[in-house]
């Protein structure tokens, strides 16, 4: 560093010529490395010290550099392609030596009534769980906005059902929805609702699971929206103020189109995580009653795990990911095309 | 020179191979990917063990369980030093609750690993963990005698546990024939336990058929609370979607109704919960549970079913007698001490055909020390362990008859209203009442989602209509 710096200065108290051959001579080394410095890497040694670096190192330089990415890729596309690969066999415990079946196994799968039912139901939480977590989300951000005092508090207690495994906060809630001894039929037995059978039906086990998930998400939207409301600009606000507007009409023509990109953050993760829901409907519901809670997450683990078709389970797991594929394609489309609108300075 | 071109080159270059190099151990994986299963040699490592029999051939080896956390394995682990001083092998071994339990297992079997030598099971996972070679079939351990002592006994065991884990392989042959491919170890009959304290007050007798059993049920859920048993309800028995829901009460009065799962017609098998007899059963059992069951009844497995009865929430429980003995020793519950046994409804017939769960324990067929593994199994259910399980511990229901027989067991059971007589009274028809089949898990899941909707509503004929439709493709 110090003997590009000192090159300079002798350059400088000569003649141009001189430095314009030792700018070419920098330039021309840099070249050779391949790259120009990275963003925060410390700067070039100088041409004196890059020349004393053998070529061969210095053409190896951007491979190094690519092999972690390499590795990473490589660690998600091996089990991914294994996976795939084995898709397209009848390999399960009973068939350890199993047969090319070509895509048989997807031909069974979208011709069985039971994967349509479970995709449904995994629709219907998926966008049940997303649409009320962000709706509450939203409007508890919003109340924490307004108060700073409670808010500051709130905040800390907001956070604790993210601290909770999901898991666990189905195991706490499937005790306290417990109709005989639960704590949820107890507090409702002054209102005449005690006997609430809160799992036992169709209806009611979806809704108990959406429930769950939304008692340990919506914090998370919540926080999220928290930070887009305080990073929000607070002049158009004071305009608004100004100009006499009521709270409903800046709510939704100031605040929503200007936290809506933050708030789309946090719907597309909310959504993609509901559609691979498993933990929290499996240690409430088991996919009951009948097959009511059965999503696709649910019905992969028992073909794959339970029942030992590692193949059939396999593919299904393989049509959910491409399912969450392309609805996280088409969110994230819609979120760039939001933040560039939000971006665009009016003239 | 245009060295960004070159470069350009070369990294398409590298990419390209690197890219190839990867896909060597891919495609060899693929290859050799399906190596969960591959076949067994045909030669048994027993034969390896020859001279005469000793408890100290493996001094100094270790190795490893896998274990459900159970009373049985807690007398079992309270025990294990005297393995140790016997053999000089030292047991290592990890216990997981049930819920979590057979996934584990299963899921370690499959891997192909041999991380555990040894490990608990249950008869029907004989039928999905023999036919992909996953237990070493311990016929011709037993049959050597360098390797087995003569101690202990194959023909004390009761015969129906031992046949219950000796299988073929095949689906529809029954039980008893081909390998041994596990040992039995601690067995449960399904049977009616109820709490005298409520049957003393309103004045009621355990019942002697299925009909009864239905009026008694409703009968305790509608009189019980007024009588001073707050939110007591009649009947515990299990409701989850699992399988385990169908094998313990329901099966039991399936099978005293002479009804089957599955008809075997051939060299295939015929679902049969679907027959007009099947449906009325299954639906008088859901009425019966409506009536008298538990809130929130779909998510009910043994623990809830065995703590209602000793927290006094249920005034019956038809399941596993174990579930019931739990609870009914002294300190044990509220009810300790209120707890009584009764073999359960009759069949129209009179019968008492009783559907068993046999805790049995098995070896890794991929283990690398199966001596030092076989003379644990020896052990742990030989007849000194079992009798003190029995006696000292809570390792109760033996799977031997001397152990059953010892004067010490029985005046401990006597204290237990009707356990003894109970256990008498359906020990001679109580067996393994499914059909073996290797689908038996997916099987008795659909079975037990199908209970489900019926208890919510739908129609019992259409809904196993539909599942003998389902299971037919899969099972036949």
């Amino acid at each position: 560093m110090s003997s590009s710096t000192e090159a300079d200065h002798g350059a400088a108290s000569s003649d141009d010529a001189a430095v314009a051959g030792a700018r070419e001579k920098a330039s021309a080394a840099d070249r050779g490395a391949g790259s120009g410095p990275a963003a925060g890497a410390p700067p070039p040694a100088g041409p004196g010290a890059e020349r004393s670096v053998p070529r061969w190192r210095r053409s190896l330089r951007p491979y190094l550099l690519i092999v972690p990415a390499l590795l990473l890729t490589g660690g998600i596309l091996y089990p991914f392609g294994l996976g795939l690969y084995y898709t397209v066999f009848d390999f399960a415990a009973s068939k350890p030596q199993p047969d090319f079946t070509g895509l048989e196994n997807y031909r069974r799968i979208f011709t069985d009534s039971s994967f349509w039912d479970s995709a449904w139901v995994t629709v219907l939480y998926a966008v049940g769980a997303a649409a009320v977590e962000t709706v509450l989300g939203v409007a508890v951000a919003l109340l924490l906005h307004r108060s700073t005092l409670v808010g500051r508090v709130l905040e800390k207690v907001l956070i604790l059902p993210l601290m909770i495994a999901p898991v666990i906060a189905a195991i706490i809630w499937k005790l306290m929805l417990q109709p005989s001894v639960g704590v949820v039929n107890y507090l409702l037995r002054p209102f005449g609702l005690g006997g609430v059978q809160w799992t036992d039906t169709p209806t009611g086990a979806l809704l108990s699971s959406i429930a769950v998930d939304v008692w340990v998400y919506t914090p998370f939207v919540a926080i999220l929206a928290l930070a887009g409301l305080r990073s929000l600009p607070t002049s158009p606000f004071e305009a608004a103020a100004v100009d006499g507007a009521g709270w409903w009409f800046t709510f939704r023509k100031l605040t929503m189109p200007m936290l809506w990109p933050y708030v789309l953050v946090a719907v597309i993760f909310r959504f993609m995580d509901s559609l691979k829901v498993f933990d929290i409907i499996y240690a409430l519901t088991e996919g009951g009653p009948g097959d009511s809670t059965v999503v696709l997450q649910i019905r992969a683990y028992l073909e794959a795990i339970r029942f030992q078709r590692y193949s059939f389970g396999l593919s299904y797991m393989i049509v959910l990911w491409a399912v969450v594929y392309l609805a996280a394609m088409v969110l994230v489309r819609y979120l760039g095309r939001i933040q560039n609108r939000a971006a665009e300075v009016p003239k | 020179m245009d060295m960004h071109g070159q470069l350009g080159h070369d990294r398409r270059r590298f990419l390209a191979l690197t890219a190839a190099a990867s896909s060597v151990p891919l495609l060899n994986a693929c290859g050799a990917g399906f190596g969960g299963g591959d076949s067994k040699s045909d030669g048994s490592a027993a034969d390896d063990v020859t001279g005469s029999f000793d408890w100290q051939r493996h001094k100094g080896t270790t190795v490893k369980a896998l274990l459900n956390k159970h009373p049985y394995t807690d007398a079992l682990i309270a025990d294990l030093k005297a393995f140790t001083e016997k053999t000089g092998i030292k047991v290592e071994y990890d216990v997981f609750p049930e819920d979590n339990y057979f996934d584990k297992l299963t899921v370690d079997l499959s891997s192909g690993r041999a991380s555990y030598d040894i490990f608990m099971l249950g008869a029907y996972m004989v039928w999905q963990y023999g036919p992909p070679g996953w237990l070493e079939d311990l016929g011709p351990w037993m049959r050597n005698e360098s390797a087995t002592g003569a101690e202990w006994d194959k023909d004390d065991f009761l015969p129906s546990l031992l046949e219950g884990t000796q299988w073929s392989l095949k689906a529809g042959t029954p039980l008893g024939q081909g390998g041994q491919y596990a040992l039995p170890w601690g067995w449960e009959a399904n049977v009616v336990a109820y709490n005298t304290e409520v049957f003393d007050k309103l004045g009621l007798r355990p019942a002697e058929s299925f009909d009864e059993l239905r009026e008694l049920a409703g009968t305790i859920k509608r009189k019980a609370p007024g009588a001073g048993f707050d939110g007591m309800y009649g009947v515990a028995v299990r409701g989850s979607r699992s399988w385990a829901t169908i094998h313990p009460g329901f099966m039991t009065m399936f099978s005293r109704y002479k009804l089957k799962d599955f008809t075997v017609d051939g060299e295939s098998l015929k679902p049969a919960m679907n027959s007009p007899e099947a449906i009325t059963f299954t639906r008088d059992w859901a009425d019966m549970v409506k009536k008298g069951g538990p809130p929130s009844w779909t998510s009910y497995t043994w623990y809830q079913c065995s703590s209602d009865l000793g927290a006094k929430k249920a005034g019956m429980l038809f399941d596993a007698d174990t579930a019931a003995y739990f609870q009914a020793v002294k300190g044990a519950s509220p009810a300790a001490g209120k707890i009584a046994f009764h073999p359960g409804p009759k069949g129209p017939d009179g019968s008492l055909a009783t559907n068993m769960w046999i805790w049995s324990l098995g070896m890794n067929a991929r283990s690398k020390k199966k001596s030092a593994a076989w003379l644990f199994l020896q052990w742990a259910t030989g007849k000194e362990h079992l009798r003190k399980g029995a006696i000292e511990y809570n390792h109760i229901d033996p799977v031997r008859k001397s152990v059953s027989d010892d004067p010490a067991y029985r005046d401990k059971m006597s204290e237990l209203p009707g356990f003894i007589e109970t256990f008498e009274a359906v020990q001679d028809q109580t067996r393994i009442q499914f059909t073996p089949q290797e689908q038996f898990f997916d099987a008795t899941t659909s079975w037990a989602s199908a209970l489900q909707e019926i208890y919510g509503g739908k129609s019992a004929g259409p809904v196993l209509n539909g599942l003998a439709d389902d299971l037919a493709s899969k099972v036949g």
